[in-house]
């Protein structure tokens, strides 16, 4: 076997819960660093960006322009860059500024506006570079960045299903929120990843995981109108983790 | 018949069917059956009639279910968002692992599950949809290992519906209400508690002799057929089969396919919840250590564009209209050419676990021109 891949993992404007997946992998983790080269990783490790990259891993939206600028550095340093995260792949919940007063949100929100420096915009990495492959979620679920990892090692693609979470709720036995209790849940526009967490504790889904392939928004959002829902309700649920995501951005659109 | 009844029919109570589930887990099955949970009625571990959920109905249309207190009957609800399909041929089954050894790479088939069952409260439906999926996976060319190790070990007590809801329509798929064939045991709910009981194996007889019954009356085996009766009359869905497969098949192009299209989710629900659907894909679980690896089977759905993604040419089926037309067809037309039998028992369970709600009775109605559904 050949040298280990080295990886490091970045973090743009996010939380840095998608990073503490990594860390939360406890059981898995040894055997991750037995196989990978954690090169550069500020959460868990001391060392400095420096040098190429086999995998990048990358967290956060671009939302100032030191980010802006230094996305192209990782870009060319990285053989293979895969974002992780809301953030990375639509903008975050920061997105929300997105088309807002920005300005008013600074000065509502600091005591001293003159000392933040950001864009008017929190946009996804691939707005900027060419990005491989992206993990999804509102953190990334573990098991699919594992799969990842080991797929990645394995030489194969890897293997995060764009389908609907609805088919995760199903298989793991839990009872549909929406048909059995009338709970608005975005399950069957949501891509799925975290097992149906939510409707697992009978709560409606948020949409973490963005959207999913071929999303017919618009008759998840006619359907919950019958049910009651306002515009303005149907807007918000659209409008969380994955408000910039084109589907889900455009069906709140059309309520307001 | 004589005037003391039909001896092979016999009345049975609460007290029995708990004797029945004692005997049973005695035996070494795994004794499961309804119960309420999380607003629905889904199949569980049981111990007695006490987890039964006893005076408990359900209402259901499109995109619809509750459950609301009703009258004392053990076994009133219809069918639930669960199907038998959970037990049989379970969402992931491990189908083999494989290890470096020495250089060699050695594969180990999973092991199939030798565990006994026994089922309680399985409605007609839900035995014509063990029968077709008997049909998929042990009588054509290739057995599934996993699932008829599962169906060897079934004891199926079997419950005639007594009441029918909106999105039934076994009547129209000849398949019920009442259970022909397939069980062990049969009971129909008279009033009270109790229950008229039939065998319908030597197994089930057998069982049947061990518990305290008496013969039937032939007043209660009159009050098992009206309750039989009631509900079939109570069902108001239709799904007109006749010509049916040559209208689906004759009709890509329908323009009804684009309106469904524009309603459906393509969430896969229906799929997941039908209990004949028996698609699967499989997944590889690598290890992170060495170069061990597993192959798991879970249950997949042509609603999805993975389902048809060639090496190389993408999606065969990528609209939703296509994926649609592919699970209809199939399931009322091309299922006939490839198992000898409709893909459909009429359960309902497409159409009220649907989140939009979209009837199949109702679009195969609209495909003949005609107004559909109940």
């Amino acid at each position: 076997m050949g040298a280990k891949p080295r990886l490091g993992v970045f973090k743009f404007s996010s939380c840095d819960g998608c990073q503490l997946s990594l860390l939360d992998c406890e059981d898995e983790l040894l055997a991750i660093v037995g196989a990978i080269d954690i090169a550069y990783f500020p959460e868990a490790t001391r060392a400095d960006d420096t040098g190429h990259y086999d995998i990048a891993l990358v967290e956060g939206s671009v939302t100032t322009l030191h980010e802006a600028k230094i996305i192209h550095s990782i870009r060319e340093r990285s053989t293979r860059l895969i974002t992780i995260g809301a953030c990375a792949t639509s903008g975050g919940i920061q997105a929300l500024k997105n088309g807002a007063d920005v300005a008013e949100f600074i000065s509502a929100v600091y005591a001293h506006p003159d000392y933040i420096a950001t864009l008017d915009s929190a946009t996804p990495i691939k707005d900027h570079v060419p990005v491989d492959y992206e993990l999804r979620g509102c953190p990334i679920a573990k098991h699919q960045l594992i799969e990842l990892i080991a797929a990645t090692l394995a030489g194969r693609w890897p293997r995060t299903p764009p389908h609907a979470t609805c088919m995760e709720c199903k298989r793991a036995g839990h009872v549909c929120v929406m048909v059995a209790q009338g709970t608005p849940c975005l399950g069957p526009v949501t891509h799925a990843g975290c097992g149906a967490l939510c409707p697992g504790y009978a709560r409606g889904c948020y949409g973490c995981f963005g959207p999913k392939e071929n999303a017919n928004t618009a008759a998840l959002a006619a359907r919950l109108a019958e049910d009651g829902a306002t515009g303005r309700d149907i807007r918000r649920l659209f409008s969380t983790y994955n408000a910039n995501a084109p589907a889900f951005r455009q069906e709140a659109q059309r309520h307001g | 018949m004589s005037g003391s009844g039909d001896p092979a029919r016999v009345v049975i109570d609460a007290n029995g069917i708990d004797t029945l589930i004692a005997i049973l887990a005695k035996r070494g099955y795994e004794v499961l059956g309804p119960v309420r949970r999380d607003g629905a009625i889904v199949h569980e571990p049981i111990a007695s009639t006490d987890d039964l959920p006893r005076g408990w109905i359900d209402e259901q249309r499109g995109g619809h279910y509750r459950l609301k207190q009703e009258g004392d009957a053990y076994f009133a609800y219809t069918v639930g968002p669960s199907s038998w399909k959970r037990v049989l041929h379970p969402p992931r089954q491990p189908l083999w692992r494989s290890e470096i050894r020495d250089g060699e790479v050695a594969i180990e088939a999973a092991s199939v599950d030798t565990q006994r069952r026994a089922l309680i409260g399985v409605r007609a439906c839900e035995l014509a949809a063990i029968a077709v999926q008997d049909r998929v996976f042990l009588e054509g060319p290739y057995q599934d290992r996993h699932y008829a190790a599962r169906r060897a070990g079934l004891f199926i007590v079997a419950v005639n519906c007594g009441r029918a809801v909106e999105t039934c329509f076994c009547v129209s798929m000849d398949t019920g209400p009442e259970a022909r064939a397939g069980f062990d045991i049969a009971l129909t709910e008279i009033a009270n508690g109790r229950f008229v009981a039939t065998a319908g194996s030597d197994d089930g007889a057998a069982r049947l002799a061990e518990l305290p019954t008496r013969p039937a009356e032939p007043s209660e085996l009159d009050a098992a057929a009206a309750a039989i009766e009631t509900a079939a009359g109570q069902m108001t869905r239709t799904l007109e089969t006749e010509g049916l497969p040559d209208l689906l098949t004759s009709n890509p192009d329908h323009p009804r396919w684009d309106d469904v299209a524009q309603r459906c989710l393509n969430c896969a629900n229906c799929t997941m919840v039908c209990p004949t659907c028996f698609c699967t894909d499989v997944e590889e679980v690598n290890d992170l250590d060495g170069g061990g690896a597993a192959r798991v089977q879970q249950w997949a759905s042509c609603f999805t564009t993975d389902f048809t993604y060639l090496h190389g040419g993408g999606a065969v089926r990528d609209s939703v209209r296509s994926r649609y037309r592919q699970w209809m067809t199939h399931k009322l037309a091309t299922w006939h050419d490839q198992f000898g039998t409709s893909g459909c028992v009429g359960c309902g369970r497409c159409i009220a676990w649907c989140p939009v709600g979209i009837d199949i009775t109702e679009e195969a109605a609209a495909m003949r021109g005609a107004r559909g559904g109940g």
